[in-house]
C-alpha cells in the first residue's frame, strides 16, 4: 500500500517538501545541540526539564487518545466510528514517534540511549515508559496496517487482530499512566506528587487527542472531500466535552487541596504559575491565565448542544481546547513542578529559539509521517469504495 | 534467470567492490599498513600483562577495570604474574604511558579509532 | 520454480543469520583467561553505612566554608560556571532554604545569619537511584550513592527525583570552564551531557583518606560509619541535637546537622 504515496496531487508534495524543510531546519539546529549540548536550551540546574519533555508529555496523551475511538468501535460495536478509526491509529503512530524524538532530543548523551535496554532497571518508571511506548508503536502499526490492508481487499480482518486490539485498548491507558508515574512518584516535587496526576493526564489526553484528530480530519475533508460522518463527529465531540469537563474539574480539585489546606509545598507552585512570586510575574503567568480562560471558554462552546453541533463553530472550539490543554499539560506542568526549587527559590525558565526550532522540526516529522500514512489510508478507502 | 547478461556481471562487479578493502591495496600498491612506532615508557619495562595480551585486550581490560573499580569498589588488580596494581587509568596506566600523543594516539589515529576516555580522564601534563 | 526460489531465499537468510550470530557470540567469549583478580584496596576505609555530621555552630567565618568548598571542588575538578546552568557538589545556603519544612519565623539572629553546607545526602532510600533507568546512579553496599558517568544517558530523571536539589547537569563541556593546566591530574573531569554530584570522596576513602571537605573542616565535620556503635559519628549524634533535611519524604539522608 506504500505505493499510494507515489501518486498524489502537486499540493500534497508541496506540503511534504514544506514539512521536509522544517525537518531540515530542526535537524540543522540539532547539530548545534550535539556540539554545544543542552546549554543552548533555556533549561537550568533548577528547571532541568523543559520544552522537550513538556511536548513529550502532551504527545503521549495524544497517542493514547486513539483508544477513544477504538474502545467504542471494537468493544461496544459502535459502527459509526469504524470509518475514522484508521486515522486515529495512524495519528497515534505519528504521536509516539514524536514522543521518542523529543526524548532523544532531551538526552544529554543520546548515543547511549541503548543503555536503557542493555541495563534493564525494573524499578525505574522510565524503563517501563520506553517499553510501553515501543509496544504501542508496534501495536498501532500492526493493527492499523492489517485492518487497512483487509479493507483494501474487502475481507474480514484476521482473527488474531481481535486480541491485539483489546491489548491496545489496555495499552493506551497504560502508556499514559506510566508517563504520569514519571511525575507522580517524585517525592521532592509537590506539584507532581499527587495521586490524581494519572487521572488528570488521561482526561486531558482524551479531550486533546480526539480534538486534534477532528481538526486534522476537517482539514482533510476540505482537501479531499473525505467525510468522517456527521454522527461520528458529534459522538466524538460529546466524548471530548465530557473529558474536558473532567479535566478542568480535576485541576480545580488540585487548586482546592492546595489552597484550602494551606500547605505551602502544595500551594507555592500553583501560586507561582498564576501570580508569579515576590510581587513579580514572569511570562508563564500570562500564559497560564490565557490557558485557564481558554479552557473555560472551550467548555462554554462545547457544553451547549446547539453550539457543539454547530459545524462552523466546532473547529474553533476544538482549537481553543487544544491550546488550553497544551498550555496546562505542556509548560504549565513542567514549570510548576520545578518551580520553586527544593530550596524554595525561583529560577525562571524560558525556552530558547534553538529549543523551539528543534521542537518544530520534530513536530514537522510527526506531521510528515501522519501525512504519508493518512494519504495511504485515504487512497485505499477510495480504491475499496469505503471513502 | 531473466536478464542473465546483466545480472551476472552486475553481481560480479558488486562482489568485487564489496571485497575491495581486502585486495585493492595490494593490487594497486596504494595502502600499506605499517604498525606505528610507539614511544615506550622510560621506567617500567613490563605492563600489567604481556605485550601481546595488552595489544589485543586493553579495551576489554579497561572496561573491566572501570566496572570493577567504580561499580564494585574493587580498586586493586592482581595481575596474572602476581604483581599488584592500583586500578586507575590516570594514576596507573598513564603514570608510565605519559606520552599520549606518541603512544595511545599513534595506533588509534592510524586505525581511525576515537575512544572518548579523554573527554573526562585527564591526560598527563606532558601532552597538553 | 517459484516455490523453490522462495525456499532458497528462506534457507539462505536463515543460514546467514545463524552464521552471523555464531560469529558475533564467538567474539564475545574471547575474554580474559589469565587468572587475574580484582580486590578492594587493603588500605581503603570500609564501613557499613557512611554518614556525615556537620557542626554548623563551629563554622564561623566565610573562610571556614571556603576551605571546604574549595577543597572539594579542586580535588574533583568541579568547574565554576557563572550562570543558571552551574555545577556544584558542595555549597552553602541559609536556614530557610536548607530546611524549608522546618521554618521558624522568629529564629535567633545568629541562626538567621548562619550558613549551612549543602551537598548530596547519600540517602538510605534514594529516589534518584529508584528512578535512574540505566543504574548509572546506584547505591553501594557501604551506603554511598555513586555515579557512573560512563553509563549516564543524561535524561535528568534523577535530578527531578532528588528532593534536595543536590545534582548538577553538564549543560556544556565542563572543560570550557576549567583551566586544564590547574586541574587535579589524579581525578577525571566529567563530560558534556551527564549528571554529577558529591560522591563522598569514594576515591579518597579507597586510599584510606577522609573526604576532602572533612579534612579541610579540621574537626567541624565528622565522618564515619553509622553502623559502628563505637564510631565518632555515633558519639556525636548521641551527644547533640541534630536534624536532617526534609525528613518527611522518607529518604533517610546520611548527612546530619548540629544546630
Amino acid at each position: 500500500m506504500i505505493e499510494k504515496v507515489l501518486k498524489g496531487s502537486p499540493k500534497f508534495y508541496v506540503w511534504l517538501v514544506f514539512l521536509g524543510s522544517l525537518i531540515g531546519l530542526g535537524a540543522f539546529t540539532y547539530l548545534f545541540q550535539m556540539k554545544y549540548g543542552l546549554s543552548i536550551t533555556g533549561m537550568s540546574r533548577d528547571v532541568s526539564w523543559g520544552f522537550y519533555i513538556a511536548q513529550f508529555t502532551y504527545l503521549v496523551g495524544v497517542a493514547a487518545s486513539a483508544v477513544m475511538l477504538v474502545l467504542p468501535a471494537y468493544f461496544h460495536h459502535y459502527k459509526k466510528f469504524k470509518k475514522m478509526i484508521i486515522f486515529g491509529e495512524f495519528m497515534a503512530i505519528g504521536a509516539v514517534l514524536m514522543c521518542m524524538l523529543f526524548i532523544v532530543a532531551d538526552m544529554g548523551q543520546p548515543q547511549r540511549m541503548l543503555n536503557v535496554m542493555l541495563h534493564p532497571t525494573p524499578n525505574s518508571v522510565m524503563f517501563y515508559d520506553m517499553m510501553v511506548l515501543m509496544g504501542y508503536l508496534v501495536l498501532n502499526a500492526v493493527i492499523g496496517w492489517t485492518t487497512l490492508e483487509c479493507e483494501r481487499h474487502q475481507v474480514e480482518p484476521p482473527k488474531w487482530i481481535k486480541p491485539l486490539i483489546y491489548l491496545s485498548i489496555f495499552w493506551a491507558f497504560s502508556i499514559h499512566t506510566v508517563t504520569a508515574f514519571l511525575y507522580s512518584g517524585l517525592p521532592g516535587r509537590h506539584y507532581f506528587l499527587t495521586a490524581i496526576m494519572a487521572a488528570r493526564f488521561l482526561s486531558s489526553a482524551f479531550c486533546a487527542g480526539p480534538s486534534i484528530l477532528l481538526l486534522l480530519l476537517f482539514v482533510v475533508r476540505k482537501m479531499t472531500g473525505f467525510n468522517p460522518g456527521k454522527e461520528a463527529v458529534q459522538t466524538l465531540t460529546k466524548i471530548i466535552t465530557y473529558a474536558m469537563g473532567i479535566n478542568v474539574f480535576f485541576f480545580l480539585l488540585e487548586v482546592f487541596t492546595a489552597f484550602y489546606s494551606g500547605v505551602p509545598g502544595h500551594a507555592h507552585p500553583i501560586a507561582y504559575l498564576f501570580s508569579g512570586h515576590g510581587g513579580h510575574v514572569d511570562w508563564i503567568t500570562g500564559f497560564m491565565w490565557v490557558g485557564a480562560i481558554l479552557a473555560i471558554l472551550s467548555l462554554a462552546l462545547l457544553i451547549p448542544p446547539s453550539l457543539r453541533d454547530n459545524e462552523k463553530l466546532l473547529p474553533w472550539s476544538l482549537a481553543i481546547l487544544v491550546t488550553a490543554t497544551w498550555i496546562d499539560k505542556g509548560l504549565g506542568l513542567i514549570i510548576g513542578g520545578f518551580t520553586p526549587n527544593p530550596f524554595e527559590k525561583y529560577t525562571v525558565y524560558t525556552p530558547t529559539v534553538p529549543e523551539l526550532l528543534i521542537s518544530l522540526g520534530i513536530f514537522a516529522t510527526g506531521l510528515f509521517v501522519v501525512s504519508i500514512l493518512w494519504k495511504i489510508a485515504l487512497d485505499v478507502k477510495k480504491e475499496a469504495g469505503t471513502f | 534467470m531473466y536478464n542473465t547478461k546483466y545480472v551476472l556481471p552486475g553481481l560480479l562487479i558488486f562482489l568485487a567492490l564489496f571485497t575491495s578493502p581486502f585486495w585493492a591495496g595490494k593490487v594497486f600498491g596504494t595502502a600499506s599498513y605499517e604498525r606505528p612506532k610507539l614511544a615506550l615508557p622510560a621506567g617500567e619495562k613490563e605492563c600489567i600483562e604481556p605485550v601481546e595480551y595488552m595489544r589485543t585486550e586493553h579495551m576489554q581490560i579497561l572496561d573491566t577495570w572501570r566496572d570493577q573499580a567504580l561499580r564494585e569498589g574493587k580498586r586493586t588488580y592482581v595481575a596474572s604474574n602476581g604483581k599488584v596494581w592500583n586500578i586507575s587509568l590516570q594514576n596507573t596506566c598513564m603514570k608510565c604511558h605519559t606520552n599520549k600523543a606518541e603512544f595511545c594516539d599513534k595506533c588509534h589515529t592510524s586505525n581511525s579509532v576515537t575512544p572518548y576516555c579523554w573527554d573526562c580522564h585527564v591526560e598527563p601534563k606532558g601532552n597538553r | 520454480m517459484k516455490r523453490s526460489r522462495r525456499q532458497f531465499l528462506k534457507v539462505a537468510s536463515l543460514s546467514v543469520l545463524g552464521l552471523s550470530t555464531h560469529l558475533a557470540t564467538g567474539g564475545i567469549v574471547n575474554a580474559a583467561q589469565q587468572g587475574e583478580q580484582y580486590l578492594p584496596n587493603e588500605h581503603g576505609l570500609k564501613a557499613g553505612r557512611w554518614a556525615m555530621v556537620i557542626d554548623t555552630r563551629a563554622f564561623e567565618t566565610p573562610a571556614d566554608f571556603e576551605a571546604c568548598v574549595t577543597a572539594c571542588h579542586k580535588v574533583h575538578n568541579v568547574p565554576h560556571i557563572p550562570n543558571h546552568q552551574d555545577i556544584k557538589w558542595l555549597w552553602t545556603d541559609k536556614y530557610e532554604h536548607v530546611f524549608p519544612e522546618q521554618s521558624n519565623n522568629h529564629m535567633s539572629e545568629a541562626l538567621e545569619k548562619r550558613d549551612f553546607l549543602v551537598l548530596c545526602n547519600h540517602c538510605e532510600n534514594p529516589p534518584c537511584v529508584r528512578v535512574c533507568p540505566t543504574k548509572a546512579t546506584y547505591k553501594r553496599p557501604d551506603g554511598i550513592v555513586a555515579m557512573d558517568y560512563h553509563r549516564c544517558i543524561g535524561c535528568r530523571f534523577c535530578m527531578a527525583g532528588c528532593p534536595y536539589g543536590a545534582r548538577s547537569f553538564n549543560f556544556s563541556d565542563p572543560r570550557k570552564h576549567l583551566d586544564m593546566a590547574e586541574v587535579n591530574p589524579e581525578f577525571p573531569t566529567r563530560m558534556i551531557g551527564v549528571v554529577e554530584k558529591c560522591n563522598f570522596c569514594v576515591e579518597r576513602l579507597a586510599q584510606g583518606l577522609m573526604p576532602a571537605c572533612v579534612e579541610a573542616a579540621e574537626g567541624k565535620i565528622v565522618f564515619g560509619d553509622l553502623n559502628d556503635p563505637e564510631s565518632e559519628v555515633r558519639k556525636v549524634l548521641a551527644e547533640n541535637f541534630t536534624i536532617r533535611r526534609k525528613p518527611a519524604v522518607g529518604t533517610q539522608p546520611g548527612v546530619y546537622y548540629i544546630i
